[in-house]
Parts: structure tokens; C-alpha cells; sequence
């Protein structure tokens, strides 16, 4: 056991952003608008440095893929406390159409090379809302996946995972090295403070490039057209409640 | 978008609406100056380090002091649970050299932190500002073993202390102070009343002038001397908390000194050494004093702004309206421009020259553009201005003292005009 954690971190327009459409529909506007680390990416570190405190775990990697900037990302999770991070470099169109198979196959060969021990990503991105990179890195490393944990109990090397699913809360037992997924009420995000943004300064960022890790980042996908969800109509009023129930008929709805 | 409802509740400010503040920095004076060389020699341009700090504070006001802020402003009650989260993650005491615990950093650092916190609430972030004003004296004129000991408890605890140098008659002419401090042997007896003391009832220790020269004719640069007192010294007497206008839970007292004994290791420099001191530490306190001011004038923009575009009348958001949209243009531009002035006024103390002009004119538009800022948030909320369950009344109270405190806005102009002729003179 490496005592090694992995945890993806993804760079995305600021929750609190309203969100607009290019006017060639090709995507949304995100030159000058704010980003910040994926709010369930924000709750994966915080579980990962919970486990470093509780010393279960040794160290905390934090990894994320794109341009630059990404690097932001990646230092504010270096000062809630991850140890050190990975810039895997993706930029231009590779970047445009980088999607979860793509991520999934960079982290689990990041996790072959730093033989990490446990994955710990957001549940999904609030930008795409795929829900899908947890599940695929499972499947490329055949590990095991606790996806949508709530809670997340390490005893040597078996991991009891609280699973949030429509029906209430499912709790399993899956061996390490496995993958989890952090949903909403695993933990509540730390600020960095002060002084730990101060040290994060001194962290390693290492830097790599799909290639170097026999990855093609080439995707299978294209985006025909991006579009603003259609506009709320407005209601009709009407006078009487047979006159509402005549309407309602008329529509299909009863 | 995802139900994140925990976060979107608790943050209730869009991120958008302010971008980015502005100036170098001199603590990191080699990435200065290769910035410089890429702006042309004058940049606003903030360093990643800056950005952080200034978010990390922006977010702690916006989801913790913001909400708890009207509360505190109606029981008057000492807001020590918010303090002493700033005090953990490291909003506080950042002035303190790194030998001492601190994180010595710079005024403009600092100024950007309290802007922000100011936001939330200019009664906390007066408590928490008070902190700086007590300890700049000892930052500047104390001797290692003085900071050690006074500075170093302020980093292992979430400790208090206070500047104690305004008295009942004696405010702005602080040469008119008249607590005497008498040496008799190793010790210092002091006597005296002060008042309008910020963090009076909850300090761990003073920062005190008192007047060691007898001799009325003696030069004020002579009579005074600066000394650390210890809170829980006999004859240190802090009386009832005042009700002010504003900022109101913040801890303002007077303090009352009978025959308090001060041993000589706790005078700073030495005896005589008190005005120059004292005075010495407003150029390193207006800045941010200023850059409180802002947060607050910029809190009032916000709001007015927020409601402008909800509020309708006349078949349009009143926002729509130009007499409200120009009302709203004159905050920004006011707004906009004292924040420039404090960060020059900051920016200049950084890179170790003397500030005086800078600070006083920071201090000076910040404390008058607050107080009009406030007043027209509240015109445009119209009637609702005028309520408490609307959020820019306490404003225009909390604004009031931004004229008065730290230099008056009177004694800020005889200084720049002092400022302004020595220079023009030359």
C-alpha cells in the first residue's frame, strides 16, 4: 500500500456565474468570466486531506487537465492541504472536446505511475453534469467504484462506502485500490486559510502531457449546437374553474 | 447546474457584479518588478498570492459575517465568534513579522483582507482592525524581546489588544493629552481617563501615551511616552460599553488609570519617544482604515444596485430610471476612486517611503465617500431604506465614524494641506 491518493480536481465557470451562450452556439462564454474548482471536486480533496489527518492515508495528489490556468485550480487544492499536483497539459481543441473517457484514461494511467491506492473525484462537473469519469476510471483499472459517497469509512485496506441512490442510502464494502465518487453531504469544503495559501506556494506542480502517459485525447464527439433552454412561456389566466379544467383538456394534460 | 443548494443559500452575493481588484504589491518585489518592466512601469495588476487572499476574505464575509452582521447590530454584542474564525484562518493580525508568528505582511495585503471583511460588516472588522492599531506601535518601535512577548501571544491565541491614546478632552490634539505617567524607581505610575477606546473591554493589553514631561512648555516631540500596559494590571479600570450610532458591536470604552504601575521594560524606545511613536503608526493604520471605508461604500453600491434591478415603478426596474442610474454611476465612481486611493496609499508605505499625503487623502475621501455611498444606498431602497429589515440603514450608522475616527476628516485636510504646500514650497 502506497498510502497514495489521487484527487481530480476540474476547473470550471464559478457556480454563482450566469452562464451565457456564444452567439454561434458552439458553446458557452467563458473568455473573462470566473472559474473556480468544481464544487464536488472541492469536497474530494476535502475527504482525501480528512485522510491524511486521521493519518489513514500518506499523500494527497492533486490532479487536473487543461491549459494554464488549471493551475489555479490545482493550487487552491494544494492549500487545503493535498501534498503536491499534476498539470496533465491539455489546451486549444484537444481541450474543447475533452470529456470523461478521455480524463478517465489520464488518471487511471496516473494511477498505474504513482501506484495510488484510492481515486477520489467529484461526484460530476457542474458544467457538463456527466457523471461518468468516476464510473470509467473504475472500469479502465477493472477497481472497484463507490460513486455518490456520503460518507466514507477507511479501515486498513477495505473502504465502507455510503452510497446516496433514489431510494435512500446504500452502504457497501469494496477492497482498495478503488475509485470513489463525493457527492453533496460527504463533508463540508475547508477554506484554505491564510497562512496554508502562503505554503502552497512552495508545493510541486509536476507537469505532463497525455502522450507522455500513451494517452490519445482525440474525442469521438462532436457538439452540433449549444442552446438557452427554451424561454418560460407565459400562463394563460382564466376566469372560472370549469374554463380551467377546459383548458387543461384541451392541452392533453387531463 | 446541480442542486448545490447549501452553497447558493449561504452565498447571497453574485461573484460577478465587482471584478478584480487593483496595484502592486512591494512584498514580492522581484515578480514587482518584472511586472514593471511588462506594464510600462505602472501596473494594476494583482499577484496570484494577492487574488487568493483576497478571495479566501471575500468569501468568509459574503457566507459568515454578512448573515450573522444585522444580529450583532441590534444586541450590540461582541461579534467574538466571527473574530475568532478570522483569527483561525489567518485574516487577522497579519501585520505581525514572521519572527513573532505572523505572516508580516505588507499594508497593501492587509488592506485588500479588510476591504473585504469591511463588506460584511465595519463593526467586526473595526474589532478586528483595532488589533492592528494597537500592535502597530510595537511592530514599529518595539524592541525584540517587547514583540516577542506582546506580538507572539497574539499568534498562539485569539487575543485582543487597543491603541488607548484619545481622551475625554483631548481627541485630535492628542498633544493635549493629559494622563501623567510619573517614574518612581523601576516602575511608571500612571494616571489618567481615556476614552472612546475600540476593543477597550475585551484587550489583553494596551498600547497607552500618557505624558512624562511635567513642563507644560516641554515640545510635544519631548513630553510623551509610549508604554505597553498588560489589561490585567491593578488600577486599570475599563468602564460600561458605550451605544454609538454604529458599528455597534464593535467594544468602545473609557478607561480609567489609577496610580497603574508599568515596569520600564514595557516603555517603547524610551521616555519622550511616545508622540513620534504614536503618530508614526497612522500611516501604517489610515490605509486600511480607508480601504474599510471602501468595503462598506462598496457594500452600499451592491445592494442599491441589486435592488435597482429587482424594484419596479413607472412600468420599468427602477435601475431603467436615469435619475437612479445616475445616482448609482456616482457611487461607482467614488467608490472606484478611493479604492485606487488607498491601494497608492498602501502601495507607498510598501516600498518604504513616507506616506503621509497618500494615507491622509485616502483616508480623508474614503471616510466622505462612505458617508454619501450609504445615503444614497438608502435613497435608492426609497422607503425601505428607511426600515431595518432592509440592509442599507445600518450603512449610513456604520458610515458616520468613518469622518470621525483615525484622524477627523478636518485634521485629514490640515494635513494634506500641510502635505501639499511643504511640497510645493520645495
Amino acid at each position: 500500500m502506497s498510502g497514495r491518493v489521487l484527487v481530480g480536481v476540474k476547473r470550471v465557470i464559478d457556480y454563482a456565474v450566469k452562464i451565457r451562450v456564444k452567439p454561434d452556439h458552439t458553446g458557452v462564454v467563458t473568455d473573462g468570466v470566473k472559474h473556480s474548482m468544481n464544487p464536488f471536486c472541492e469536497i474530494a480533496v476535502e475527504e482525501a486531506v480528512k485522510l491524511k489527518e486521521k493519518k489513514l492515508i500518506k499523500e494527497v495528489v492533486a490532479v487536473s487537465c487543461g491549459p494554464q490556468q488549471v493551475q489555479e485550480t490545482i493550487r487552491t487544492a494544494l492549500a487545503m492541504g493535498a501534498d503536491r499536483g499534476i498539470h496533465v497539459e491539455v489546451s486549444g481543441k484537444d481541450y474543447e472536446t475533452l470529456g470523461p473517457l478521455q480524463v478517465s484514461k489520464i488518471l487511471a494511467a496516473l494511477a498505474k505511475k504513482e501506484q495510488a491506492d484510492l481515486i477520489i473525484l467529484g461526484k460530476q462537473a457542474i458544467d457538463d453534469d456527466c457523471n461518468q469519469t468516476g464510473q470509467m476510471t473504475a472500469a479502465l483499472l477493472d477497481w472497484p467504484q463507490g460513486t455518490f459517497a456520503s460518507e466514507v469509512t477507511l479501515d486498513a485496506d477495505k473502504l465502507k462506502v455510503v452510497r446516496e441512490i433514489d431510494g435512500g442510502l446504500e452502504t457497501i464494502k469494496i477492497k482498495l485500490p478503488a475509485v470513489v465518487t463525493a457527492d453533496l453531504r460527504l463533508n463540508t469544503p475547508r477554506y484554505a486559510t491564510l497562512p496554508n495559501i502562503m505554503k502552497a506556494k512552495k508545493k510541486k506542480i509536476a507537469n505532463v502531457k497525455p502522450a507522455d502517459l500513451g494517452v490519445d485525447v482525440s474525442s469521438r464527439l462532436e457538439v452540433l449546437k449549444v442552446d438557452e433552454p427554451p424561454q418560460r412561456q407565459a400562463g394563460v389566466k382564466v376566469e372560472t374553474v370549469d374554463d380551467l379544467v377546459g383548458k387543461l383538456k384541451e392541452a392533453g394534460r387531463i | 447546474m446541480t442542486m448545490i443548494f447549501n452553497k447558493v443559500l449561504r452565498a447571497g452575493f453574485q461573484a460577478g457584479l465587482r471584478f478584480q481588484s487593483t496595484g502592486p504589491q512591494a512584498s514580492a518585489r522581484a515578480a514587482v518588478a518584472s511586472l514593471r518592466e511588462a506594464h510600462g512601469g505602472f501596473s494594476f495588476e494583482l499577484t496570484e498570492q494577492q487574488k487568493e487572499f483576497q478571495e479566501l476574505a471575500r468569501k468568509f464575509a459574503r457566507e459568515e459575517i454578512v448573515p450573522a452582521a444585522p444580529s450583532y447590530d441590534r444586541s450590540g454584542e461582541y461579534p467574538f465568534p466571527l473574530i475568532k474564525r478570522a483569527w483561525e484562518l489567518g485574516l487577522m493580525n497579519g501585520h505581525i513579522p514572521e519572527d513573532c508568528g505572523g505572516m508580516g505582511l505588507g499594508i497593501f495585503d492587509a488592506c485588500l483582507i479588510t476591504e473585504e471583511l469591511a463588506f460584511g460588516c465595519t463593526g467586526v472588522q473595526t474589532a478586528i482592525e483595532a488589533n492592528s492599531l494597537g500592535q502597530m506601535p510595537v511592530i514599529i518601535a518595539g524592541s525584540a524581546a517587547q514583540k516577542k512577548k506582546y506580538l507572539g501571544r497574539m499568534t498562539e491565541e485569539p487575543l485582543m489588544c487597543a491603541y488607548c491614546v484619545t481622551e475625554p478632552g483631548a481627541g485630535s490634539d492628542v498633544a493635549g493629552i493629559k494622563t501623567r505617567a510619573v517614574k518612581k524607581g523601576d516602575e511608571y505610575v500612571v494616571t489618567g481617563q481615556k476614552m472612546w477606546i475600540t476593543n477597550g473591554g475585551k484587550a489583553n493589553w494596551y498600547f497607552l501615551l500618557a505624558r512624562t514631561d511635567p513642563d507644560p512648555k516641554a515640545p510635544a516631540s519631548k513630553a510623551f511616552t509610549g508604554f505597553i500596559v498588560e489589561a490585567d494590571t491593578p488600577g486599570v479600570q475599563p468602564g460600561r460599553k458605550e451605544m454609538n450610532m454604529g458599528q455597534r458591536c464593535s467594544d468602545t470604552r473609557g478607561i480609567t488609570f489609577e496610580e497603574v504601575r508599568i515596569p520600564k521594560e514595557n516603555v517603547l524606545i524610551g521616555e519622550g519617544a511616545g508622540f513620534k511613536i504614536a503618530m508614526g503608526a497612522f500611516d501604517k493604520t489610515r490605509p486600511p482604515v480607508a480601504a474599510g471605508a471602501v468595503g462598506l461604500a462598496q457594500r452600499a453600491l451592491e445592494e442599491a444596485t441589486k435592488y435597482a434591478l429587482e424594484r419596479k415603478t413607472f412600468g420599468k426596474v427602477i435601475a431603467e430610471h436615469q435619475a437612479v442610474s445616475f445616482i448609482l454611476a456616482e457611487m461607482a465612481m467614488k467608490v472606484e476612486l478611493a479604492r485606487m486611493a488607498y491601494q497608492r496609499a498602501a502601495w507607498e508605505v510598501d516600498q518604504g517611503r513616507r506616506n503621509t499625503y497618500f494615507a491622509s487623502i485616502a483616508k480623508a475621501f474614503a471616510g466622505d465617500i462612505a458617508n454619501q455611498c450609504a445615503a444614497d444606498a438608502v435613497q435608492v431602497f426609497g422607503g425601505n431604506g428607511f426600515n431595518s429589515e432592509y440592509p442599507v440603514e445600518k450603512l449610513m450608522r456604520d458610515a458616520k465614524i468613518y469622518q470621525i475616527y483615525e484622524g477627523t476628516a478636518q485634521i485629514q485636510r490640515l494635513i494634506i494641506s500641510r502635505e501639499h504646500l511643504g511640497k510645493f514650497k520645495q
